[in-house]
């Protein structure tokens, strides 16, 4: 049933509909209109049996949230940017331990500077920490993929984090499809955990591992990301057999079959993408763009035969490795290893700066030209950065950054010279 | 693709008026994006917010860059922030103002367009006539129904029943109403009358 | 529920043989059938006053509670001797996460246990002092704020003791740690710092607050009790020297958490709803003197020469415990 739905909102409805347990949930920008739609649904009873927790910190909602998943609950929690950070020894623990919470991230860029605009660097801080991350490009696919999500984590026993793009898709207002209970009951059974705190059987969860079997356990983590390699494609079948759509799975193509320049990219950018690989295959151009979805695991063998073919690769990302660099690109790369083709990096979108068709144009069309630097930055004023950096060079009490390249562009008051 | 974009202060319902038309435009069977670009959050600073509206799914996320039209709900915007960027010569301009665009100082910069896709109407008035509050944005919808013929002036009165509830809702379909009413006595005097 | 009023006991440490008694006066830790929740073959140090604690504590919640109770610790010195791999002392279901996460968890455990309607099962959260009073405050306070239905058990020996001894929130003055050194003009920890959590317990005004040392076996076990009679958050904080950490005899520990109490080091009384309602009253008082000699950490009070200003301000410290709450 089509409904003209708040991204936030819709999200809420579908996780509503997975019947979570227990909902954790500190509110921070732009995940705010999730959990405050979770606690309408909670507090008016439409969403029982479901204890939601008002904790006082993201650290606390994940370790809430082992808490209740140790015991045997459906448990789900949502955070972005800062938020993720705190609770970033928490997201170690529940993947260490094996407990399938499921996690909303709305992408959001990490201070400092302070800005609550989307990128990916929150997630993509966390890409080693276990957890099984999924992007999704549309509010649909947001919110399938959280369906998916609670199937997927509880097969296996690891949590899962979807991301969508903060404001992009959580405050957007857009079409979906909305499940019926009687669908999702259907295709996510009742909770049957692996491990569960019961005075009945007690077990001990949590004790010190030494060196003599620290790494196995570990290993066995990285066992698990590799069987969802395997099913997360067919959760997405199932998926499809069950309300008519694709959603999820490792990756998508667009256009690539014959494409000689293939862009890769995550999240809600790939329809501006996928716009601009439209009007340039009209001029002619041989190019096509692949989505990844499922970020960790990484699907090397998916990504490999996707862009083995083409003789150039451009990976659009919206976070940066500070240091060196592209950090999707790196994965890419390891995928690619031993094949001959042009690999270009493009940083776009930091912080909220919007990502333009015409740019995307201009970018695509030099990158099919090999006119590209391994590494460019989209639309950045490097004006502004050489400003700065002059006055750096000029004196070492030169001032914060920010506020000295903010006055540069007028956008607050002129200060001390 | 029929794209809107539309300026007013934090506070004003700009995002709302968003939201409001894309319901409109699902309403009619139609795919619609809304979306707000994020300034400070706070009352008073200056708000944009999108809306996109097609026949088939809209895959771009960018911010409307060249809008087919124009809302602009708070004047003093106007000589404040660059309302118009973008905008296409053939484009719908609608602004929120008693005054006309001589009046607010801007006869010269819309030369080029198409004078009978360029009005103000007094929305704030007529809210608050109509809601006892001068928030300008249901009726602004109203308008921009007669104005652009986009959305019928029946899908805006069920966004807005949908979106609000009670007497709020009626005074705000009611001066939505008095919005288009006057829009469209506005166009058929600039049909009339002879060219500038 | 209170301890049994008992008119007799042994001079000298005060103890109650159990033999003397009734059957329903004697301790949980008499009765054959406890359920030994932290049972032995752990790794702690001869002497462990946190091992005795836990040990006294859990056995009397699961009297308390019928055996139907989970418990989530925090890092610290029981976690890590309680569970060395491959083996786990705990006969009770138990969880460790984090280190400042012990209460967040116990929580989510709570909030789990409702939702599946088997409020019957109680929870126990439990750290040492540096996870509970430093780096796991906010999320105590958080737990006590919302008045999830959790009892918090702090054992407090004064230091971040697993790590090697260094101070924590709840290291009283003058005492060497690893990181307040008894060197320079004022050796060991500072005067002027330091909080306490039962008093923080209490600002939040939760059902029931308490503390107990591992001197008064039955007073613990009564206090366990009454807690667990109440819903809503509840905070048991319990001294428990560190033979180790304080450079005391391991066959002290005992005899100094007596010390602490009967010098008006250590308060023990209960309170509820924010305000002390009863108070376990010093027997016979003793000069905090007699509290720190058998410790090494306070050594340098007393050699090479005796820091006569500085015992002063700690017996002043005592006194102001001892009107602040009535111990006498």
């Amino acid at each position: 049933m089509p409904r003209q739905l708040e991204g936030s909102r819709a999200v809420a409805e579908a996780v509503a509909l997975c019947r979570p347990e227990v909902i954790c949930a500190y509110p921070i920008s732009p995940q705010t209109h999730i959990v405050e739609n979770l606690s309408q649904l909670v507090k008016s009873g439409e969403l029982a049996p479901c204890e939601f927790v008002n904790v006082e910190s993201e650290f606390a909602a994940m370790s809430a949230s082992i808490g209740a998943s140790a015991t045997g609950a459906r448990a789900y929690t949502a955070t972005a940017s800062q938020g993720l950070l705190y609770m970033a020894e928490a997201l170690y623990n529940a993947s260490g331990l094996g407990l399938p919470i499921v996690m909303t991230v709305a992408n959001r860029a990490i201070g400092a500077p302070i800005n609550i605009w989307n990128d990916h660097s929150d997630s993509m801080s966390q890409r080693d920490s276990g957890w099984i991350q999924l992007y999704a490009e549309t509010n649909q696919e947001a919110l399938d993929l959280h369906i998916q999500a609670f199937r997927l984590a509880e097969e296996l026993s690891t949590p899962v984090m979807v991301c969508m793009d903060g404001f992009i898709l959580t405050h957007a207002v857009e079409r979906v499809e909305m499940p019926t209970q009687e669908q999702v009951d259907a295709f996510l059974p009742p909770f049957q955990p692996r491990q569960v705190l019961d005075p009945d059987e007690p077990i001990t969860i949590g004790a010190m591992v030494g060196p003599e079997a620290f790494m196995e356990v570990k290993y066995l983590a990285h066992a698990k990301q590799m069987q969802a390699l395997e099913l997360i494609p067919e959760i997405a079948t199932d998926f499809k057999r069950a309300f008519a759509r694709d959603s999820g799975g490792l990756i998508r193509s667009y256009r690539t079959e014959d494409a000689e320049t293939i862009v890769v990219a995550l999240g809600s950018v790939l329809g501006t993408i996928k716009d601009t690989v439209d009007e340039l295959r009209e001029q002619g151009m041989k190019i096509g763009v692949v989505g990844i979805a499922s970020f960790r695991p990484f699907p090397l063998d998916a990504v490999r035969a996707a862009l083995g073919h083409a003789q150039r690769v451009l990976v659009l990302e919206k976070a940066l490795a500070v240091g060196i660099g592209g950090i999707v690109s790196a994965n890419v790369r390891m995928a690619l290893t031993g094949l001959q083709l042009h690999g270009y990096t493009a940083i776009a979108g930091l912080g909220g700066r919007p990502i333009t068709k015409t740019s995307l144009n201009a970018l695509f069309t030099d990158a099919a030209a090999d006119r590209l630097e391994p590494l460019t930055f989209l639309d950045l004023d490097w004006e502004l950065v050489n400003r700065e950096l002059k006055r750096m060079a000029g004196s070492r009490a030169s001032g914060p950054h920010a506020e000295n390249m903010l006055r540069d562009l007028g956008a607050v008051a002129a200060g001390p010279v | 693709m029929f794209e809107v974009r539309i300026h007013g202060r934090g506070g004003q319902g700009v995002v709302t008026a968003a939201e409001m038309l894309s319901l409109a435009a699902f309403d009619e069977g139609r795919y619609a994006q809304a979306f707000p670009s994020f300034g400070s959050e706070r009352m008073g600073a200056p708000v944009v917010a999108f809306c996109r509206i097609d026949d088939h799914e809209i895959r771009t996320r960018e911010p409307v860059m060249e809008p087919d039209a124009l809302i602009v709900q708070d004047p003093t915007l106007l000589h404040q922030v660059d309302v118009f960027g973008g905008c296409k010569p053939d484009g719908f301009i609608l602004i929120n103002s008693a005054r006309s665009f001589d009046e607010l100082g801007l006869g010269e910069f819309v030369q080029g367009f198409r004078h009978e896709r360029l009005l103000t109407v007094p929305a704030s008035e007529l809210a608050r006539e109509h809601t006892g509050r001068a928030v300008a944005n249901a009726a602004l919808l109203g308008g921009f129904a007669a104005l652009t013929g986009v959305i019928s002036l029946e899908a805006v009165e069920r966004a807005i029943r949908e979106r609000f509830a009670g007497a709020v809702a009626e005074g705000n379909v009611a001066a939505a109403r008095a919005a288009c009413v006057w829009v469209v006595a506005e166009l058929r005097e600039l049909s009339g009358a002879t060219p500038a | 529920m209170k301890a049994p009023a008992i008119r007799f006991y042994q001079t000298g440490s005060f103890a109650v043989g159990n033999r003397l008694l009734d059957p329903e006066q004697r301790s949980v830790q008499a009765d054959e059938q406890r359920s030994n929740s932290i049972t032995c073959g752990h790794r702690a140090c001869q002497g462990c006053g946190e091992a005795l604690g836990a040990r006294y504590a859990l056995d009397a919640a699961m009297r308390a509670t019928n055996g139907q109770m989970i418990a989530a610790n925090a890092t610290g010195c029981l976690e890590v001797f309680s569970t060395p791999y491959p083996e786990s002392s705990w006969r009770i279901p138990w969880i460790h996460s984090l280190f400042a996460n012990a209460p967040s968890v116990s929580t989510g455990i709570a909030a789990a246990l409702r939702v599946k309607g088997r409020e019957d099962v109680r929870v126990v959260g439990q750290g040492g002092d540096g996870g509970t009073v430093d780096i796991g405050m906010a999320c105590l306070s958080g737990m006590f704020e919302r008045n999830d239905d959790v009892l918090y058990i702090c054992y407090d020996n004064e230091a971040y003791m697993n790590t090697g001894v260094q101070r924590s929130g709840s290291t009283p003055p003058a005492a060497r740690t690893a990181t307040t050194q008894a060197v320079g003009p004022e050796p060991g920890n500072v005067f002027g710092q330091g909080k306490s959590a039962p008093l923080i317990a209490m600002a939040h005004e939760i059902p029931y607050v308490a503390t107990a040392t591992v001197a008064e076996l039955r007073d613990l076990e009564a206090k366990v009790q009454s807690a667990m009679e109440i819903r809503g958050a509840r905070y048991l904080h319990v001294f428990v020297p560190c033979p180790l950490g304080w450079g005391s005899a391991s066959k002290d520990t005992i005899r100094i958490a007596r010390l602490a109490k009967e010098s008006g080091i250590f308060p023990v009384f209960e309170a509820r709803d924010g305000e002390v309602t009863d108070v376990s009253k010093i027997r016979r008082q003793v000069p905090v003197e007699d509290y720190l000699r058998p410790q090494k950490r306070f050594a340098h009070l007393f050699a090479p020469e005796p820091k006569t200003e500085v015992i002063a301000r700690i017996q002043a410290g005592a006194e102001r415990n001892i009107r602040r709450f009535g111990l006498v």
